[in-house]
């Protein structure tokens, strides 16, 4: 039985039949030969679960996922907004049944009392700590051995087994028991984890009307913008980084995320650089019926003094190209708009490193210097992984003559070399001093058109019978 | 009166040789240092416009980059930002551009700038925008293949951004054949043998490069150019004195044994 076909979920009108969780589908459809059964998909529900979760944020900042099927909400200080408790769950229940869901709800002190109350409450009780106690053993959420075990003690509800002293369940029961019954009772707390955690900016509108145009939102968007420069003046601060939140009044919320390589508090450069983002959107924002909360958060800010110009327009100059930066990584991707900070390693492929332009910070090693009066020693150009190429070349060790690249042969007229590069054998997991890896032996070789090559001999003869010759960069 | 405006440009002047030479101040014309060039083309490249270079064979490609970052590092000078845009085949094809290689050629990998599009019709998108951009001294734009998205419209759009913001454009068409285009000036560029250094070393970067078109001027002629790393200059390899000749240490092309 244990390949079976179960049913992970079933619907209201399945549940009047008999039917539950865990059935085995065929057991299902021999009692009910019209069920219509669709595949789990365990990644499309979580999807949907956190996309109500990030349209609950319209309620509160503290939102945490309940998996698989629940979201928890903080909702302290915040239910007065919506007229009350009864408010804010008739706003949830209107908008949950416009996108076709049922929902159960459940207040309680502790985000524990409340998940267990929202599952397993069957009749109404007069308070919070009546209705408690009435919920049955199951509701604790132990092992199935541990329920069945406490449903053969004739403990029923949670009322009956809170009654017993603490000790003697957890000798019986094991100290799961006693921790979930804590924790349900209110006795011992555990905080909800909010997925989104708060931004230290922000500023919102909330339209007793929804707002249908996308252009309009934008508006919406440049006044926040204002709002949030505002807030950070007072602190002395720019944003790095930017979200725009835009709750459409069915439900779903669609995020602009943008990035700045400086911190900045220009209204306009954040609008530019949101209406960047829009164009680079695979499918354009659909308002739907509208949007109803507009909320720009500024997710990271640094100290940024009030700007001084310097002579000859230089800081104009350089907040211009980092707008460029920010323009261009915006549409293209942080990762696609890059600078070079360098490394402190001599392996020639592992000396630079590519990181996104609007991360620039400052390097922590310094690039190498040439000596004046040197032709390049290191190529423009570099191939990482190296390309392999047929050489003909003295052996043991000298210089290559002629060589193979790209299906064309190229005859070596002039050369410098080699350039012995060990390998880092300190860097080696196992330290060992004698198992190093290979050496390469580079060249500079020019070939008789005067195309100028980097190539290396990776590993000498006593390391290697027959070593491989590679292309590694061109020089201009 | 006279006098303060005197000396505000002799400050001015002294701030700019500070700065990095006469390279940064506002002259119309980029001297590339070689006075035959600078003499053919009236004092050098123009400023602000859209210059194509085009690799003389398929494999001069290289030599053709390395010109174009040659040719912008005497624009704007070492310290100032050198956006690099190029797209995905580019970086696929032709290697990763390559810091310490940059700083042989005399400029700073710090104020380089990479910008990777995904394909050609982005590529031509944030180029016109960099173009556009006041703030940018050189902008070197790498395309690959024939780009039929890059047609006279879009060279014309790509002149004009340059024209009004003053940023010059170094148009890298690699793989491609001349079309016509909105360009100052177009070039094909190949590798040269370089003059030989002691002990038959190769020598600094020698290029031979011939004006193909040009909107203002007789085109055609053909020179050979070495780049001076230390003076961020090109020079005429003629004329920078005689071969070295080569030194008696280098073992002589004797005991021969070739391997495969």
């Amino acid at each position: 039985m244990k390949s079976a076909l179960r049913l992970a979920a079933v619907d209201q009108a399945a549940r009047s039949l008999g039917l539950e969780p865990g059935m085995p589908l065929a057991d299902a459809r021999a009692r009910v030969p019209e069920l219509e059964a669709i595949e789990h998909d365990e990644a499309a529900d979580r999807a949907w679960l956190e996309r109500m979760a990030d349209g609950a944020i319209r309620y509160t900042p503290m939102v945490a996922l309940d998996a698989p099927d629940g979201l928890l909400l903080d909702v302290t200080g915040c239910t007065h907004l919506l007229g009350g408790q009864r408010g804010l769950a008739a706003d949830v229940e209107k908008r949950m049944a416009a996108l076709g869901m049922t929902v159960r709800l459940a207040f309680a002190g502790t985000p524990r009392a409340a998940h267990a109350l929202a599952r397993y409450q069957a009749l109404p009780a007069k308070d919070e700590a009546a209705a408690i106690k009435r919920l049955p053993v199951v509701a604790l959420e132990l092992e199935p051995e541990a329920t069945q075990g406490l449903l053969r003690a004739g403990l029923k509800s949670v009322g009956e087994l809170a009654r017993r002293p603490m000790t003697s369940i957890a000798a019986r029961f094991g100290s799961m028991a006693v921790t979930a019954l804590r924790e349900l009772l209110g006795e011992a707390a555990k905080p909800i984890e909010p997925r989104i955690p708060q931004a230290p900016i922000r500023a919102e509108r909330r339209f007793a009307e929804p707002v249908a145009k996308t252009e309009y939102a934008l508006q919406i968007l440049s006044e926040l913008a204002s709002e949030a420069a505002r807030q950070m003046e007072e602190r002395g601060q720019g944003g790095r980084r930017f979200e725009a939140l835009l709750f459409r009044s069915d439900g779903l919320v669609r995020t602009l995320h943008v990035e700045t390589s400086r911190p900045s508090r220009d209204p306009a450069l954040v609008l530019r650089l949101m209406n960047e983002r829009l164009e680079s959107l695979a499918d354009p924002i659909d308002p739907g019926f509208g949007f109803d909360l507009i909320r720009l958060s500024v997710l990271l800010t640094e100290p940024l003094a009030v700007a001084q110009l310097r002579l000859e327009g230089g800081a104009v100059k350089e907040a211009e190209v980092a707008g460029l930066i920010d323009r261009l990584s915006t549409r293209l991707g942080r990762d696609r708009v890059r600078q070079l900070a360098p490394q402190d390693t001599h392996i020639p492929e592992q000396m630079q490193l590519e990181l996104p332009a609007v991360e620039a910070g400052k390097p922590l090693a310094n690039w190498p210097q040439p000596l004046a009066g040197e032709p390049p020693l290191r190529p423009l150009h570099l191939f990482d992984p190296p390309q392999p190429i047929e050489v003909m070349a003295e052996v043991p060790d000298g210089p290559p003559h002629r060589f193979r690249w790209r299906r064309k042969f190229h005859e070596v007229r002039r050369f410098e070399g080699p350039e012995r590069i060990a390998s880092e054998w300190w860097k080696r997991k196992d330290g060992a001093v004698d198992r190093a890896g290979l050496t390469r032996d580079y060249y500079r070789v020019e070939d008789a058109r005067g195309r100028r090559f980097w190539v290396f001999r990776h590993g000498l003869f006593e390391e290697k019978p027959m070593p491989q010759w590679y292309l590694h960069g061109l020089f201009a | 009166m006279r006098e303060s405006v005197d000396h505000h440009m002799m400050l001015k002047k002294q701030l700019a040789s500070i700065a990095g030479g006469r390279l940064l101040s506002g002259h119309k014309r980029i001297a590339t240092g070689h006075e035959g060039l600078d003499a053919a083309l009236g004092g050098g490249l123009a400023r602000g416009r859209v210059h194509e270079l085009f690799a003389a064979e398929a494999d001069d490609g290289f030599s053709a980059a390395g010109f174009a970052a040659m040719l912008a590092l005497r624009t704007v000078g070492p310290r100032a930002p050198l956006f690099w845009l190029r797209a995905d085949k580019a970086e696929r094809d032709g290697g990763r551009l390559y810091g310490p290689g940059l700083i042989e050629l005399g400029g700073d990998p710090d104020s380089l700038v990479l910008g990777q599009a995904p394909d050609t019709r982005a590529l031509l998108k944030c180029a016109a925008d960099a173009a556009r951009c006041p703030g940018l001294g050189a902008l070197i734009v790498e395309t690959r293949g024939k780009c039929p998205e890059l047609d006279l419209t879009a060279s014309r759009r790509l002149a004009l951004a340059a024209e009004h913001s003053g940023a010059t454009l170094f148009l890298l068409r690699l793989e491609a054949e001349p079309v016509p285009s909105a360009a100052d000036t177009r070039w094909a560029i190949g590798a040269a043998p370089s003059r030989a250094l002691e002990a038959n070393a190769p020598g600094a970067p020698t290029f031979e490069i011939e004006l193909l078109r040009r909107r203002s001027g007789p085109a055609g002629m053909r020179w050979r150019l070495e780049w001076n790393r230390d003076r961020l200059s090109f020079t005429d390899p003629a004329l920078s004195g005689a071969v070295v000749p080569v030194s008696p240490r280098r073992p002589a092309a004797a005991q021969l044994r070739l391997s495969a």
